[in-house]
């Protein structure tokens, strides 16, 4: 497995630690200016602030060199989890559709949300419940989703939602859409499904001697199908 | 050499938070008058090229590759001579 470190990076050591100490997986980190992602099982585009979100978030980490070898090995089917700038930064390169806005309220979010599974149909959430709430914390000033008309109509006939925002009984009222996003958005994935998108931050969610451990299921269902040891 | 000056704005059906916090603002200093507000990012470019049009289509480029993200926004590119 491998994770990307971008100038700004900052949820990269946590995504590492998250798969190496807690997973037990088999991690290292990717600079930005490497072009070999050849015998990886997966890719992780963490969180931060790459490029100090210069221009828009993820405009200009879209164009660093590791980028156009992640997006050849995504379009061949390779597994990558994008997370929160991961997510905008798989969104610049156009790996999965839409764009990030600001908040509705302009404010920076971090606090935790639940998030209800929304599909099965993707490895990352394959040993999930459809409906099953999870409680993972978002960290975010750009988090919130647009895509016009088509595409989401596009986005819910092909089953690509695979999180929503909702409050702590499941349910999607205005409210628990914490940042605005079209359609209660949290995560989604390309086409294919091997390309995830996602803001809450699951590698922060990964021992309850920290409070929560609820993003680890995710992690448990990419290892359990992909068959990583 | 050319100077190009290119607005990005976003597209009049996107929700623009910014313009909106900045239009109350306004409101609250009494300039009920301003109906609406939108803020976008302004960018200078200087290209080298041998006439306008030559310029025109790299600065397009350039907005089109990464200056504007055209899921939600459009641009207009003007030269200063």
């Amino acid at each position: 497995m491998g994770v990307v470190v971008f100038p700004g990076s900052n949820c990269d050591h946590d995504a590492y630690h998250a798969l190496k100490y807690v997973m037990n997986a088999d991690v290292k980190f990717l600079w930005h200016k490497e072009t070999d992602v050849s015998g990886l099982d997966i890719i992780i585009v963490p969180g931060g602030f790459s490029y100090g979100d210069y221009l828009r978030s993820g405009a200009i980490a879209r164009f660093s060199p590791i980028m156009q070898e992640l997006i050849e090995y995504a379009k061949k089917g390779g597994p990558v989890m994008g997370i929160c700038n991961g997510f905008q930064i798989l969104l610049e390169a156009g790996l999965i559709p839409g764009a990030m806005r600001h908040n509705e309220q302009l404010k920076f979010i971090c606090k935790d949300v639940h998030i209800r599974v929304e599909s099965t149909q993707s490895i990352y959430t394959s040993t999930l419940q459809k409906d099953q709430l999870l409680k993972i914390p978002i960290s975010h000033g750009e988090g919130n989703y647009y895509i016009d008309n088509d595409g989401i109509k596009e986005l819910q006939d092909n089953d690509q939602v695979l999180f929503r925002y909702v409050n702590a009984h499941g349910e999607t009222t205005q409210q628990a859409n914490i940042n605005g996003s079209v359609d209660h958005i949290a995560g989604i994935t390309n086409k294919q499904k091997n390309v995830l998108g996602m803001m809450p931050h699951p590698e922060r969610a990964m021992e309850q001697l920290l409070g929560k451990e609820d993003g680890k299921q995710i992690f448990e269902s990419v290892l359990q199908v992909l068959a990583i040891t | 050499m050319f100077k190009a000056k290119v607005s990005v704005t976003l597209r009049p059906s996107i929700l623009d938070p910014k313009g909106k916090a900045a239009h109350h603002a306004l409101q609250n200093l009494g300039l009920t008058n301003i109906k609406g507000v939108r803020i976008g990012k302004f960018i200078e470019i200087d290209v080298q090229a041998s006439n306008e049009e030559e310029a025109r289509d790299i600065v397009e480029l350039a907005c089109n590759k990464l200056l504007a993200n055209e899921v939600m926004e459009d641009f207009d590119i003007m030269f200063e001579y």
